[in-house]
């Protein structure tokens, strides 16, 4: 055993970049269950993000419209969803469930063409002098420009629920749309934005996977990612704060795991494996001990609005 | 077994063996594949599926191919290969090991169709079983490894503790510690079969603690990306070439080559003089690809791993030669004594000096 | 304003409860096609290879008819029991990881006896399968009404636990002594005593499939005619209304959590007994989210799961079909499927709501 051997700086380097993905489905899939809608379809958006990302950077030789066209394709999967779950009226689990297999299928008929194909490369951030500092400089500043957007997104999202009359207002469709609509809001059109916003997220995160974590294109290759990333948002009680904690929380006992590993740390490898769906539950079942009752969730999440007059 | 059972089970295998035999009647030689992934996975079945790609060409229309991908292993495996062979499919590759027991099942259903399971260890008169030597070109693998590391660690990225890949990394490792005594593995277990980007946090855990080689018996190129984007680490390309990461950090590859077999394999059955057959290539009979050795490999060190590569092919050496002690320092295999094949099929235990201990 | 609106039926339309589907099927049949057909394949054969041949063709329908239950039974058994609790707002998202561990648990009974040839033991793995599955249930059913976690999450996560103690036990308890070093328990379709075979040759029936006929009619009374139904179907309408009503929530989500954790550790237990044969490292193949899939099509209804269990089925039987028949990739199949439930879904609208077209004169 080598415990000497795991340089906490490099860990925590590593567990921004694997956390990235996680984060920014997550924070989409926040917004979308803050507007009352629950879409279990992320997998499904995740994966048509990554293959759209992974092609259009192969072809422009451009990963930044890569990730642009990769929310676009998120947020077009998505509005199939808010078609069927918004004008439709259907089951939001059910409908979610569906996305993710048709997600699944088409990433990989589009995806036939590149398989075996390396994409272009991210660069890293030059943050300058930032990055010479010692210790901090690279374990923070040493990313690509992804895993920023990451965080500004969350501070982003964030502000935008807690200080703005937009996220007041996405607030209160999801928690009662019928009064919501009452007041004259337009939820159907609300839960649109905000579905459309979840699935660019998510799109992002999947085409993250693809073009930098490892960067390749095969089929299925986020790989329950975005189930994980469905997850946090729970753990997080929906709150955008949280989601980076979970995220972080989760993708850094992944990584520690796998170092503990190469460590020969002499722990069975079932445990360290089963380590971070563990400690997840157990962090989460203290959170929500503590709060003791105080019902997190939004209250019209998953219920089909239908304004009658 | 009351008669009303016993009266079904006629009938059924009554229709079961007409619809066989009217569809053998014309027509060109169906052949068909079970994969257990996705033709895109980019290692294990993308190889499978180039073969049958290349068996096609070979015979042109005398045959017909179909395939199934993404069969998941156990009942609807069994079902999708009944279907198959009551298509009048005539010959049946089964390509993975889970598949075992399912073959066996319907082959006993289906005695004129032939058919083949890839790495299991059970046969019938109608039932080979077929498997590539992957250990060999480990070897090739460790030779290389041992010469090039700096940091004397290299890092192994493992699947499932399955014999297979125990075989690989101890076949890895006698040879990196014979070119080079002080060398020491780091195994992570992934515990998967496909997962990307926990194969690039393995990776990057390996390299962050001083890895400069990775091994993976993984089939995705993430651990490839890992090394590039760190530099100055090698790797080696794993089922299929990726010789996109050609010539570093990717230095050569173990390339699993199954037409040759595919295509001996139907032309016996053209031929009518197939057979049941346990087939262990390695190779020298080409099911074993190594992939080019790059110039980012010192030209002395080439020039052994493919000596090695060439011996190997011959059969003057075997990569399991004794002396070889277990990894708890018991006795194996004396000096000249070479391991038997039942040995090293169900491998699962480490030679000595292998560090950690095998799951379960 | 807008020119086309829904106006809310005052009971769901009877017609168009039976018409749906069938439209449904029908205008995926025509997305469908279009999608084959840009695939460069005959979408009409593509169509009659995934919904007419598992049924009718002379070749394999003998074969590929019984198959259908041996693949519904699993779905439906597992959707019954999940549809109690989404009727009730109990979120059980982890069917998968109970299936697992009830295959385990009960494979592990009947690998305890093995070989001895009793009677006894079949019953004595179902009984283990279901406790099995009810056990894991449990977990996320204790953590929610003890300290208020959140069930989707746990259940969720508890099924990469139930993964990874799978894999274990394929590599080590369980393992098979004589199976050269392999992975994967001893098969138990060649132990009598512990083996689920077909009951009737033929028929594709086995106990698994019996069982899931039998919830079928269980939940159909239970939702019916019996006082629980009766809470579980208030406490998912107005949880306020069901604490006056004197149901008590804290057991209403255990039971719900337990009887769907039962059946889908049943649903496991029977399938490695029966089909699967063994204890495989990838021994489960997504039944407990499919099943999610199925409970909702079947609008929750014992009678339309069981339907919507056979449709499913169906899809994925000709889906394989057409696939190796026609060379139509497996990620066309799955896409097509999605297609299906999309128009399932939509269609569904027709129900509940009345389409009325023009100004509505009230707005």
């Amino acid at each position: 055993m080598n415990l000497g051997a795991i340089d906490p700086v490099l860990l925590i380097a590593s567990l921004m970049v694997a956390a990235t993905p996680i984060i920014l489905a997550a924070l989409g899939e926040l917004v979308v269950e803050k507007s009352g809608v629950l879409n279990l379809g992320v997998e499904g958006m995740m994966i048509t993000g990554a293959i759209c990302g992974f092609a259009v950077a192969v072809e422009t030789g451009s990963p930044v419209l890569g990730f642009v066209l990769a929310a676009m394709g998120g947020a077009a999967l998505a509005l199939i969803f808010a078609l069927l779950t918004q004008y439709l009226l259907s089951n939001q689990v059910a409908t979610g469930l569906a996305l993710t297999l048709f997600g699944l299928g088409i990433s990989a008929m589009i995806g036939q063409a590149y398989r075996g194909v390396k994409p272009p490369a991210t660069a890293k951030l030059n943050l300058g002098p930032l990055g010479d500092i010692p210790v901090l400089g690279r374990m923070v500043f040493s990313h690509d420009w992804v895993v920023y957007f990451a965080l500004v997104l969350v501070a982003g999202v964030w502000a935008f629920l807690k200080y703005t009359r937009g996220g007041l207002i996405l607030r209160a469709v999801g928690e009662n749309h019928d009064a919501a609509h009452a007041l004259g809001y337009k939820v159907v059109r609300i839960r649109l934005a905000a579905i459309a916003f979840g699935g660019a997220c998510a799109g992002m995160g999947g085409a993250y996977v693809s073009l930098v974590r490892v960067p390749q294109w095969t089929d299925g290759m986020t790989a329950g990612a975005g189930w994980i990333a469905l997850a946090i948002v729970v753990f997080a009680s929906w709150r955008a704060g949280r989601v980076l904690l979970g995220a972080y929380l989760f993708g850094g006992i992944s990584v520690l795991q796998l170092n503990l590993q190469a460590a020969g740390v002499p722990v069975p490898v079932e445990i360290l494996s089963m380590s971070p769906f563990v400690v997840t539950i157990i962090v989460l079942v203290f959170i929500s001990a503590r709060q003791k009752g105080a019902a997190v969730a939004p209250a019209a999440l998953g219920r089909i609005f239908h304004a009658s007059s | 077994m009351n008669r009303r059972t016993l009266l079904g089970a006629t009938a059924a295998t009554a229709i079961l063996a007409a619809t066989g035999a009217f569809a053998a009647a014309h027509g060109p030689l169906k052949v068909g594949f079970i994969y257990v992934g996705p033709v895109g996975d980019g290692g294990w079945t993308y190889e499978h599926d180039q073969a049958r790609q290349k068996l096609l060409a070979h015979f042109g229309d005398k045959i017909e191919t179909v395939y199934q991908e993404s069969v998941p292993e156990g009942a609807d495996a069994e079902r999708v290969m009944t279907q198959m062979a009551l298509s009048g499919v005539k010959l049946i590759f089964t390509t993975s090991f889970g598949y075992m027991d399912p073959t066996i099942n319907v082959a006993a259903k289906f005695p004129d169709v032939k058919f083949e399971h890839a790495t299991g260890y059970k046969t019938a008169d109608n039932v080979a079983v077929y498997s590539a030597r992957f250990y060999e070109g480990r070897a090739i693998q460790g030779h290389i490894a041992g010469r090039m590391t700096k940091t004397n660690k290299i890092g192994y990225i493992a699947s499932f503790p399955i014999p297979e890949v125990i075989r690989g990394i101890n076949s890895a490792f006698i040879h990196a510690k014979k070119a080079n005594p002080d060398v020491q593995f780091n195994v992570i277990w992934a515990y998967t079969w496909f997962d990307p980007a926990k194969e690039a946090d393995a990776a990057k855990a390996l390299i962050e603690q001083g890895a400069d080689v990775i091994l993976q018996h993984t089939d995705s190129t993430a651990p490839q990306a890992a090394a590039q984007a760190a530099g100055n680490v090698i790797t080696f390309g794993q089922a299929s070439d990726m010789g996109e990461y050609a010539p570093s950090p990717r230095v050569s590859s173990i390339i699993d080559n199954w037409a040759p077999y595919y295509i001996a394999r139907t032309q016996a059955v053209i031929d009518g003089t197939w057979q049941s057959a346990n087939t262990w290539d390695g190779i020298g009979a080409g099911m074993v690809g190594i992939g080019e050795i790059t110039d980012a490999v010192h030209e002395d060190v080439k020039a052994e791993a493919l000596a090695l590569k060439d011996s190997i092919a011959s059969g003057a050496y075997h990569p399991f030669t004794g002396p070889l002690n277990k990894q708890d320092g018991s006795a194996w295999l004396a000096e000249g004594e070479v391991a038997d094949d039942g040995t090293l099929a169900g491998m699962d235990f480490y030679v000595e000096g292998v560090t950690g201990t095998i799951p379960n | 304003m807008s020119v086309i609106r829904l106006e809310r039926r005052a009971a769901p339309s009877r017609f168009w409860s039976v018409a749906t589907p069938i439209l449904a099927v029908a205008l995926t049949m025509i997305a469908g096609g279009v999608m084959f057909a840009l695939l460069g394949k005959d979408p009409v054969a593509a169509i009659r290879t995934i919904f007419w041949d598992p049924l009718f063709n002379t070749q394999f329908a003998a074969y590929s008819r019984p198959q259908l239950l041996v693949k519904a039974g699993p779905l439906i058994l597992i959707a019954i029991g999940l549809s109690l609790g989404f009727r009730a707002g109990v979120w059980n998202i982890g069917a998968e990881g109970q299936y697992i561990i009830g295959a385990i648990c009960g494979a592990a009974v009947g690998l305890a006896f093995y070989p001895a040839d009793l009677w006894i033991v079949f019953p004595l793995m179902v009984i283990a399968g279901a406790l099995g599955g009810w056990a894991w249930a449990m977990i996320p059913g204790l953590l929610r009404t003890r300290f208020n976690t959140n069930e989707i999450l746990v259940s969720l996560l508890l099924v990469y636990v139930a993964e990874q103690i799978l894999a274990s036990m394929a590599l080590g308890l369980l393992r098979n002594p004589e199976g050269g070093g392999f992975p994967g328990s001893r098969n138990l379709q060649q132990y009598a005593a512990a083996s689920n075979p077909e009951l009737i040759a033929g028929t594709g029936m086995h106990w698994g499939v019996v069982a899931a006929f039998i919830a079928v009619i269980f939940a159909y009374v239970l939702l019916t005619r019996h006082i629980t139904g009766f809470h579980i179907r208030l406490a998912g309408q107005s949880p306020r209304a069901a604490r006056f009503a004197g149901v008590n929530p804290a057991r209403l989500v255990l039971l719900c959590l337990g009887v769907s954790g039962a059946l889908a550790g049943m649903a496991g237990l029977f399938e490695v007994t029966g089909p699967a044969g063994q204890i495989s490292i990838d021994f489960n193949v997504g039944y407990g989210f499919t099943a999610i899939i199925v409970a909702f099509l079947g609008r929750l209804h014992p009678v339309g799961i069981l339907l919507a269990g056979l449709l499913m089925a169906l899809t994925y039987i000709g889906g394989e079909l057409a696939q190796f028949m026609l060379g139509l990739p497996a990620a066309a199949i799955q896409a097509f499927q999605g297609m299906l439930l999309f128009f399932l879904l939509a269609v569904d609208v027709m129900t509940n709501y009345r389409i009325r077209f023009g100004r509505g004169a009230a707005t």
